[in-house]
C-alpha cells in the first residue's frame, strides 16, 4: 500500500510539471523532468539486470544509443526519400518507429549477450564495456548519418490525435509511455522469471542444481533489459530531436550505474529517485561550477558507504523510523 | 535387474592428478549406495560428474539405460537426479519458505512466464507447505536462509533436492559439520527419503553409513577397491588398511 501511494505521488508530480513550469515561467523545468522520465527507464532497465539479475553491465547505454539512432535513421531515409539498405523506407510514424527501436535493441542485445554471458566477473564488465565502444566508434565513423556530431530529426514521430509539435504534449506522451513502462516492469519483477532472476542473482549454482539452464535465462534478462534501454533511447531521440553516438559512450553507460546506485540497486523505484537525483544535482550544481562533477563524485561516496541500498534505503529506514 | 544409475570406465583428470580412474559403478534402483574413501579419493569429483557439473574426459554415464554424458547439469535434474552439496549452497537472502518455492516452481515449469504472478501459483505455494512440514522447518518459514543454524540448512538442502521428485538422489556428506543429535535426526530423515527415492550417499560419517547403506563401494586414489555389502567391506583386507585402520577415526 504505501508503495501504490509513492508511485501514485510520483505520477501525480510528473502530471503537474508543466503546469507548474509555465507557472513559474521556467520551460527548462519540463525538459528536465522529460529527461528524468527516460533516463529512469533506462536506469530501470539496467537495473533489472544488475539489480535484480547481478549481471553488471558497463555497456548499457548501447542499447540507449541503438534505440535513439533507430528513430535518427528512419528519419533522416524519410527526409532524404531513399530506404535503408535500398529496402526498408524510412519512417516518422511513432507507432513504427518505437516497435522498431524495439526489435533492433532486442536483436543487438541478443547477440551482445549470447557472447558476453559466456563470461562471468570482471570479464563481463569489460566484455560489455567493449561492445559498447565498438558500437560508439562505429557510429562516430558513420558519415551518411553524421559522424561524431550525430544526426538531426526534423520533427518528434507523429502519433495519430496528437499534435506532436507542441512540446508538452511530447512530454505526455513520453509520461504515458513511462508509466506503462513501469507498470509491465512491475508484473516482470513480481513474475515467475522475475523470482527465477532474483534466485540466479544470488546463486548460480543453486539454480543449476534446481534444473534451471542459467544461461538462457540471464540472456533472455539481458535482452529485455536490452529492449527497455532502447525504448527509452527511442524517447529521447524524439524529445531532443536529435541522435548522437555521445549517448553510447562508456560515460553514458557509467552515468546509468550511478543512477542506479545513487537510487538503490535491486529496488522499484531506486532507478527512477537516482535518474532524479543525479539529473536535479547536474541541473543546480552545473549552474554553479563547471566541476560541479567534483562535488557529485562526494555525494556518491556518501551514498555508498553511508547507507544500503541508496536513497531508496535510506527513505525506507525514515519511513521505519517513524513508526 | 538393470542398474538406475551406472557410470562406465569413468576418467578425469586436473593436470597431473587422476581424480577419477576408470570409475565402473552401478546403482541399483532403490537402494542406498554408499562411496565412501579417505580425503581426496575424489569422491566429490564423481559426484559432480554424475549430476553435470563436470564433464568426464572419457567414459560413459547411464541413467536407467539411457546415455546422458553429454547432458547439461540442468536437463539432467530434469531427467531424476537431484544433489545436495558439502558445503551448503542455499539462496541466502531468501527466506526459507522461498528457497522451497522457487525449487517447486523449477521442477513445475512456467519459469519463462513474464505476465503471471508467482506469489498467485497455488500449486508452487500447497507443494512447498507440504515439503517444509514432511521436513519439519515449517515454523521456520518465515525465516531469512542466512539465520539458520548448519543442521537446519542441512534439512533445507534436502528438502529443495525432494522438491524435485528425484529418481536419484546424491547426498554429499549430509552429515557434514552436524553435532551427534543431528546426525541421528539426519539418519532418520535419509531413512524416510530412501522409500521413495535411490540414493547415493557420500559420507565420512560412518556410523551413518553402516545403518544405511545396502551397498557399500570405496574409493581410494580415483579407483574403487571394492563394492559390497556393508559386512563385506568391514571384513576387506584392503579397506582396512586403505581406510578404516588407517584412520581409526574418519573425519
Amino acid at each position: 500500500m504505501p508503495r501504490l501511494l509513492a508511485a501514485l505521488v510520483i505520477l501525480a508530480l510528473f502530471a503537474a510539471m508543466p503546469e507548474v513550469a509555465s507557472a513559474m515561467g521556467q520551460s527548462s523545468l519540463m525538459t528536465l523532468a522529460a529527461r528524468i522520465l527516460i533516463y529512469a527507464m533506462a536506469a530501470a532497465s539496467l537495473n533489472f539486470i544488475l539489480g535484480y539479475g547481478g549481471m553488471i553491465s558497463f555497456g548499457h547505454a548501447a542499447f540507449f544509443g541503438i534505440g535513439s539512432y533507430t528513430v535518427g535513421i528512419l528519419a533522416h531515409h524519410l527526409a532524404s526519400g531513399e530506404p535503408l539498405f535500398g529496402i526498408i523506407p524510412g519512417s516518422g510514424d511513432m507507432a513504427v518507429t518505437l516497435p522498431a527501436a524495439l526489435l533492433v535493441s532486442g536483436i543487438a542485445a541478443a547477440i551482445i549477450g549470447a557472447l558476453s554471458l559466456r563470461t562471468g566477473g570482471v570479464q563481463f564488465i569489460m566484455i560489455t564495456l567493449a561492445f559498447a565502444q565498438m558500437l560508439f566508434f562505429f557510429f562516430v565513423a558513420l558519415p551518411t548519418y553524421g559522424g561524431e556530431d550525430g544526426t538531426i530529426i526534423s520533427s518528434a514521430n507523429s502519433v495519430p490525435g496528437l499534435n506532436m509539435r507542441r512540446k508538452a504534449t511530447v512530454y505526455y506522451f513520453i509520461l504515458g509511455v513511462a508509466t506503462v513502462y513501469f507498470l509491465i516492469l512491475w508484473r516482470l519483477v513480481h513474475s515467475s522469471f522475475g523470482e527465477v532472476l532474483k534466485g540466479i542473482r544470488q546463486n548460480e549454482r543453486r539454480m543449476t542444481a534446481m534444473g534451471i539452464p542459467v544461461y538462457r535465462y540471464k540472456l533472455f534478462a539481458f535482452i529485455l533489459a536490452g529492449m527497455g534501454a532502447g525504448l527509452a533511447g527511442a524517447l529521447l531521440a524524439n524529445f531532443l530531436r536529435f541522435a548522437s553516438p555521445d549517448i553510447m559512450h562508456w560515460t553514458k553507460s557509467g552515468e546509468l550505474m550511478i543512477m542506479v546506485i545513487l537510487g538503490g540497486v535491486g529496488s522499484f523505484f531506486g532507478p527512477i529517485l537516482g535518474a532524479a537525483a543525479l539529473l536535479v544535482l547536474e541541473f543546480h550544481l552545473a549552474g554553479w561550477s563547471e566541476h560541479w562533477q567534483l562535488a557529485l563524485g562526494a555525494i556518491l561516496l556518501l551514498v555508498v558507504l553511508g547507507g544500503r541500498g541508496g536513497i531508496n534505503g535510506l527513505l525506507a529506514r525514515l519511513a521505519g523510523g517513524r513508526r | 535387474m538393470s542398474p538406475l544409475l551406472e557410470t562406465e570406465c569413468l576418467y578425469k583428470r586436473f593436470g597431473g592428478l587422476v581424480a577419477t580412474d576408470n570409475v565402473s559403478l552401478a546403482v541399483m534402483s532403490g537402494e542406498v549406495h554408499a562411496l565412501i574413501g579417505p580425503n581426496g579419493a575424489g569422491k566429490s569429483t564423481l559426484i559432480n560428474q554424475i549430476c553435470g557439473e563436470l564433464h568426464p574426459d572419457a567414459g560413459r554415464i547411464r541413467l536407467d539405460g539411457r546415455d546422458i554424458t553429454g547432458e547439461s547439469a540442468a536437463r539432467r535434474v530434469h531427467l531424476g537426479i537431484a544433489r545436495t552439496f558439502q558445503i551448503t549452497s542455499l539462496l541466502e537472502d531468501a527466506s526459507v519458505r522461498d528457497n522451497v518455492a522457487l525449487a517447486v516452481q523449477a521442477c513445475l515449469g512456467g519459469n519463462l512466464r513474464i505476465w503471471d504472478r508467482r506469489a498467485a501459483r497455488g500449486e508452487i505455494w500447497r507443494e512447498t507447505s507440504r515439503l517444509l512440514e514432511s521436513g519439519g522447518l515449517d515454523d521456520r518459514a518465515q525465516a531469512r536462509c542466512a539465520d539458520l543454524s548448519h543442521g537446519e540448512k542441512k534439512q533445507l538442502e534436502l528438502l529443495m533436492a525432494m522438491a524435485a521428485h528425484p529418481r536419484l538422489m546424491l547426498l554429499d556428506e549430509p552429515m557434514a559439520g552436524l553435532g551427534h543429535g543431528e546426525s541421528r535426526d539426519m539418519v532418520d530423515r535419509l531413512g524416510e527419503i530412501r522409500k521413495e527415492t535411490t540414493i547415493l550417499l557420500v559420507e565420512h560419517d560412518m556410523e551413518a553409513v553402516f545403518a544405511l547403506a545396502d551397498r557399500i563401494s570405496v574409493l581410494v586414489y580415483g579407483r574403487i577397491i571394492i563394492t559390497g555389502t556393508p559386512d563385506e567391506v568391514r571384513g576387506h583386507p584392503d579397506v582396512r588398511e586403505a581406510y578404516l585402520g588407517a584412520e581409526d577415526a574418519p573425519c
